[in-house]
């Protein structure tokens, strides 16, 4: 037994994915003890939006998980849809489910390249980006921005999508699946990232139902648990599609299961256009200034991050009485100091980079 | 174990609770006595809602509204598990034993409204610096920095 070391890591250091501190109590380069530092990024967005009306609350669901707003954008509507009543259009349904599956494969983007970056192979970072930045301009075609959207909103999305997009989103789902193929090779079939992420950070099934872990973190660890098939929201029961699982629950099992579910994510796109049909892309009569009837609604959303909620409580006036959002990347992070016991120092950051945390959305 | 036997097995150990409970798709809730929420939550766990999603409070004034959101994968079903708790005495026993999920999620609760959850293995504030003063969710926060939007808007 030599003497403990203790290390602070971050908050700003590149490898934390964002502004997260890790106190680390190290052994030699063994890891005995690490604790969690958040909020750095904590904006208060919960007591911001007690003093909002609810159509003003959408620009702020777009700064939590700021990697795939669209979904923060969704999961707060459909709450908001459900507190008044409203009934969605067909076709805003089907927006929504293609610019999510889309938003899914840009964030996963962001999760599978830096798991090649954390784990030395830097180049595999390049292709993912290539693969989101394709992405993103169909959004930037879509709705003019390129990150924070604001797109979908109480009712429906805010507009159409333009001429020509359809068919753009088609020639991507027809390259990205060969793309992915090319980065299963570079990166899970590299021998040292493999070495670096198999048999780490192992999380077993009843311990990721335990600590609240949702999404890919879960499914890494062979929990076939996904919204998208099992909550059965908007028009995912029309599609066909597959929820890939691990059986490992370790670091490569979580970032192959990202890996996977973006190619899902391409046939579920596809299925989404060929079904879609022409009409209104946003709910007749919804008021600008929404207030809805006092009562309490949740709703949650399949995020690619997990099970992302949002809580709402109305007192009947035009603005929001409480809303909390149930971040899956909080619940997800909790897990560090549990998973990175016992490796080492380096192995921790390959660790951090497989729960996929979004400061945006851990802080709020 | 489908959604019905659960309400009937709830009502049986919650006869006085009945009348105000009901189990929809997505949306009943449970209101229990703070002192009953650990053996309820315990309960429902064991009834295979084993997944805590959340846990979070709403300032009712005169009490604090401990929202407990429990859901079961395999039925595909949630529900809220409530208590209310006054807001001179905000204590209530912690579910961390029952599920590890609790430990952050409780620790934000107390960051936020200042609700003390008994056997909490490590209550510190998570998002806001141990040193900051008062409890920012709770209505009548006041600090200086806050700006108040008119209410034409």
């Amino acid at each position: 037994m030599s003497e403990e070391l203790v290390v602070n890591i971050g908050p700003a250091h590149p490898s934390t994915h964002g502004v997260c501190r890790v106190i680390v109590t190290l052994d030699g380069e063994v890891v005995r003890h690490s604790e969690v530092v958040i909020g750095h990024l904590h904006r208060g967005i919960e007591k911001m939006a007690e003093n909002r009306t609810y159509l003003q609350i959408v620009p702020l669901t777009d700064r939590l998980d700021y990697v795939g707003s669209m979904y923060a954008n969704w999961a707060y509507c459909r709450a908001v849809e459900r507190l008044a009543g409203i009934r969605v259009p067909e076709r805003a349904e089907y927006i929504r489910v293609i610019v999510c599956e889309l938003q899914r494969i840009a964030s996963h983007m962001m999760s599978v390249g830096p798991a090649g970056a954390d784990t030395g192979a830097t180049s595999v970072f390049m292709y993912t980006f290539n693969q989101r930045e394709q992405v993103v301009d169909l959004f930037e075609q879509l709705c003019g921005a390129r990150l924070t959207y604001n797109y979908v909103r109480p009712g429906g999305v805010s507009m159409d999508t333009p001429v020509g997009w359809a068919d753009n989103v088609r020639a991507f789902c027809r390259t990205h699946p060969a793309a992915m193929a090319e980065v299963d090779r570079l990166l899970f079939g590299n021998v040292i990232a493999r070495q670096r992420m198999k048999g780490i950070g192992v999380l077993s099934a009843p311990d990721a139902v335990a600590w609240g872990a949702s999404g890919p973190v879960a499914r890494g660890s062979g929990v076939s648990w996904d919204l998208r098939r099992d909550s059965a929201y908007s028009i995912y029961p029309r599609l066909d599609f597959d929820v890939p699982v691990g059986s490992n629950g370790d670091c490569y099992d979580r970032a192959r299961v990202r890996l996977w579910e973006c190619i899902e994510s391409c046939h579920i796109i596809e299925q989404a256009l060929d079904q879609m049909e022409p009409g209104p892309v946003m709910a007749e009569a919804v008021p600008r200034l929404l207030a809805p009837p006092p009562g309490e609604a949740y709703d949650h959303i399949e995020s690619a991050r997990g099970s992302l909620g949002v809580y709402l409580v109305s007192d009947g006036t035009p603005r929001p009485y409480r809303m909390k959002v149930r971040s899956p990347a909080f619940c997800n992070l909790a897990l560090l100091p549990k998973l990175a016991e016992g490796h080492t120092l380096s192995d921790l950051i390959v660790i951090l980079g497989s729960l996929d945390p979004v400061f945006g959305e851990v802080d709020r | 174990m489908n959604i019905n036997k659960l309400r009937e097995h709830l009502c049986a150990t919650y006869p006085d609770l009945c009348p105000l409970f009901s189990i929809e798709f997505g949306d009943g809730s449970l209101t229990v006595a703070p002192e009953r929420l650990h053996s309820a939550a315990s309960d429902m766990r064991d009834l295979g809602f084993d997944f805590l999603g959340m846990v979070t409070a709403v300032d009712r004034g005169e009490t604090f509204e401990l929202v407990y959101r429990i859901q079961s994968r395999k039925m595909s079903a949630g529900i809220f598990l409530k208590a209310y708790v006054s807001r001179e005495e905000p204590y209530i026993s912690s579910v961390y034993d029952l599920w590890p999920a609790a430990d952050w999620q409780e620790r934000e609760v107390y960051d936020m409204f200042g609700i003390i959850f008994e056997g909490h293995p490590d209550l510190r504030r998570i998002l806001l610096t141990d040193d900051w003063v008062g409890y920012p969710l709770r209505k009548d926060y006041e600090d200086e920095r806050m700006i108040r939007r008119p209410d034409y808007i």
